[in-house]
């Protein structure tokens, strides 16, 4: 028998020896324990209502944040500002496009000018996924990747706030049967959604969507893949819609917006086939009347706006998690 | 200069011999045993006591970067990383800069190889004018300037109807045309095989349909035309039935594999190994395995090294913009015999894919140790194994996967031409 790989099983780079988060690069890997514990201590970062400024508020202190965007995001980057300004870290944001063909050093090189400025967490964006791995790659043991997107692959805090909004909401994840529509095969979104959803131990995940917009093998990752809609919402309590990324529909995915609207826009008809009192999810920015009516969206069903609200209070908890050492603690 | 290899194991797949014995080397070729006999006085006698003596290696496809891409290797980097590996024949492909398109290109390419005095340098010419797909070069004059064999390497031939003159053409003068199935469309910007590994990393795929519409077109065009083709580096386990029932019919086509994708797989990319990246791209273990089941049962003729050193910085990136490549040269030889170890390939059909058959394929009188054969010669240790450290390889390229690990092997002596141009210390 061959071995599964020639080389060394991978070491989780976001976990150090002793169990502890070091970086937050991805939900692959990591145990309930440690997502349960990060939404749990989100819990105490939600202001209470008349509460202007809560108490926490020096976790960061003397901490440095740097907000790493090569790809623009005003939504994330500036839930991120807000948690890091709240903790009491000094925060800095750059948005700078890179040159992506052949000049990924430049990523290298622009971490390592900011790292001599005592950066004690950046968090990074980017157009290709594995930015935010090589950068935790080559970093000093104390400086801390968040990665806030990287290409297709993972958008870890997008779905710990999802996964905070649903517990807020729905209870129990458990209990849960969830389903996830739209474009499977750019979401980073998607992917971080089902290795949570699996991890905290959700009844059933099934991705819904075009075949042209189902990656091959997506079941290995631990849901079911069906390409119609309507059947698919049977029983379904939370539906968790996508954008659209329509800069990224090159070489025919859809024929048209329209007729991706009618077989797979959310309408309240199609929510009504859902389990009762199902609710609606969608990460933003929303394409209104493209994948999600504006009626579903704005009504009572929808989570939209709790999403954004919890995703300062998920941030600042993954952050004040990296720099105490989560419940090990105790960075110099 | 005479020379003789005393007491080796001579494995010699092309003449069918596999035989503990002396080898006599007169002057650049291999002497006769039967007149060498007693009157045979060597000017240099070589211990092989335990080791085996088989043809140089030879390699059909090795990227030396030059010219062009200097800041990358060089001749004399790869050269002699080539015959510390035991290779004793390179063949390049014309995508170099400038593209090798015109016999001065040839003689130019194959000039510098014989001022090296390392292995030996097949150059391969271009099947269209700066490998563009539109204009098919001066195969008579690429032939009589040395090329045996030419090709389009990856820039694929959109219009079929060149490609069908291409061959055509070629096959008019007895030119073996080497050809890479892999769709353009289909590749697109992918990086990894459409799988599993590509699903959860979210890189763009590259669907294994790439290759096999691609080699449907090609074998077509092939059965056709009657040309001589070679199909290199072949990834998938389709790709490997259907060039046996290619060859059930009778078509006259042979293919190869690249030393790597016989023993990795998709998952080694891991979390982002960008040393993984390569063109074909490694895919899933069922294909890996297929492809092992194809040397063994000889539809497939032939490991090659897809030999692509890079500097440092070409895998310092984001998975999908890092350098495709794997620096092979050294590790060729290792490979192979690892095949061995794991018992998918005698030792003696394990080094005809590296001796006699590539060849073979070139229609070039090497890899075989007959008399009158040019004296490429590898002698290695079957028994020992090394640790590869990538940052001490002779290849400018340090970007192999197979770091650290410890692989069968050592090679001891390489002689080209009957001179020592290798030889451990």
């Amino acid at each position: 028998m061959l071995p599964e790989t020639v080389n060394p099983p991978f070491r989780r780079i976001q976990v150090d020896d002793t169990g502890r988060l070091t970086h937050f690069l991805t939900i692959e890997g990591l145990g309930r324990e440690q997502l349960i514990g990060i939404l749990d201590a989100a819990k105490k970062f939600v202001p209470s209502p008349g509460d202007s400024l809560n108490k926490s508020s020096a976790l960061l202190a003397g901490h440095t944040v740097v907000n790493l965007f090569f790809e623009d995001s005003t939504r994330t980057r500036t839930t991120f500002e807000i948690a890091g300004k709240r903790l009491g870290a000094e925060v800095i944001s750059l948005n700078t496009a890179r040159l992506s063909t052949r000049k990924g050093e430049s990523v290298l090189d622009t971490v390592r000018t900011l790292e001599a400025m005592d950066t004690d967490i950046f968090v990074v964006r980017d157009g290709a996924s594995g930015t935010a791995h090589l950068i935790a790659k080559h970093v000093p043991a104390d400086v801390h990747i968040i990665n806030a997107g990287d290409g297709r692959h993972a958008h870890p805090t997008q779905a710990m706030l999802d996964m905070f909004t649903i517990r807020e909401h729905k209870g129990d994840i458990s209990k849960l049967r969830f389903a996830i529509v739209g474009d499977i095969l750019h979401s980073r979104v998607a992917r971080s959604q089902i290795h949570a959803l699996n991890t905290l131990g959700a009844k059933e995940v099934r991705v819904i969507a075009p075949a042209t917009l189902l990656p091959t093998e997506i079941e290995s990752l631990g849901v079911s893949a069906l390409t119609d809609l309507d059947a698919g919402l049977e029983n379904i309590d939370v539906v968790m819609m996508l954008r659209l990324q329509l800069e990224r529909m090159e070489g025919q995915l859809i024929p048209s917006t329209q007729e991706y609207f009618r077989c797979y826009g959310m309408t309240m008809e199609r929510l009504n086939r859902a389990a009762p009192e199902a609710v609606v999810m969608h990460p933003g920015p929303m394409n209104r009347g493209l994948e999600i009516a504006s009626n579903v969206a704005d009504s009572e069903r929808s989570l939209i706006l709790s999403q954004v609200t919890n995703g300062i209070a998920v941030r600042m908890a993954i952050m004040a998690q990296l720099v105490q050492g989560g419940p090990k603690g105790g960075r110099q | 200069m005479k020379i003789v290899i005393r007491g080796g194991r001579v494995i010699d797949p092309a003449n069918n011999i596999d035989q503990v014995r002396d080898l006599f080397i007169d002057d650049s070729r291999i002497a006769d045993p039967q007149l060498a006999g007693s009157d045979f006085t060597a000017d240099q006698t070589i211990d092989a006591t335990d080791k085996v003596v088989c043809p140089g290696l030879i390699d059909l496809q090795a990227r030396l970067r030059e010219p062009g891409e200097e800041h990358k290797a060089t001749m004399q980097s790869e050269l002699s990383a080539a015959v510390a590996g035991g290779v004793t024949s390179v063949c390049v492909p014309p995508d170099t800069n400038p593209v090798i398109d015109t016999p001065a290109m040839v003689h130019m390419v194959r000039q510098r190889g014989r001022r090296i005095e390392k292995a030996r340098v097949y150059p391969l010419g271009a099947l269209t004018i700066g490998l563009k797909g539109e204009q098919l070069t001066d195969m008579a004059t690429l032939r009589d300037a040395g090329c045996t064999a030419l090709s389009n390497v990856d820039r694929s031939i959109d219009n079929t109807l060149v490609m069908r003159r291409a061959m055509q053409y070629a096959s008019t003068f007895d030119l073996t045309v080497f050809l890479t199935a892999l769709d353009p469309w289909l590749k697109g910007n992918g990086c990894v095989h459409e799988g599993e590994v590509s699903t959860r990393l979210g890189l763009p795929a590259i669907p294994e349909a790439a290759e096999i519409v691609a080699l449907a077109r090609e074998l077509a065009l092939i059965e056709t035309t009657g040309t001589r083709g070679y199909i290199t580096q072949l990834s998938c386990a389709r790709s490997v039935s259907k060039i046996g029932e290619a060859k059930a019919r009778g078509l006259s086509v042979t293919a190869g594999v690249s030393a790597h994708h016989l023993h990795l797989s998709e998952k080694d990319i891991g979390e982002f190994d960008t040393r993984c990246h390569v063109i074909p791209p490694l895919r899933g273990s069922v294909d890996r395995d297929a492809l092992r089941e194809g040397l063994a049962s000889g539809i497939l003729d032939v490991i090659c090294s897809d030999h692509q050193p890079h500097g440092l910085d070409a895998k310092l990136a984001p998975f999908s913009e890092s350098a495709p490549g794997i620096a092979g040269l050294e590790t060729l030889l290792s490979l192979t015999l690892k095949l061995v170890n794991e018992g998918v390939l005698s030792l003696s059909d394990a080094l005809a894919k590296v001796t006699a058959n590539p060849a073979q394929i070139l229609g070039i009188n090497i890899g075989q140790l007959g008399p009158e054969a040019p004296a490429d010669i590898c002698v290695f240790d079957p028994t020992s194994s090394w640790q590869v450290n990538a940052a001490q390889l002779y290849s400018n390229g340090s970007n192999t996967p197979f770091d650290q690990q410890s692989l069968p092997g050592i090679v001891e002596t390489t002689l080209v031409a009957g001179e020592v141009r290798f030889s451990r210390r």
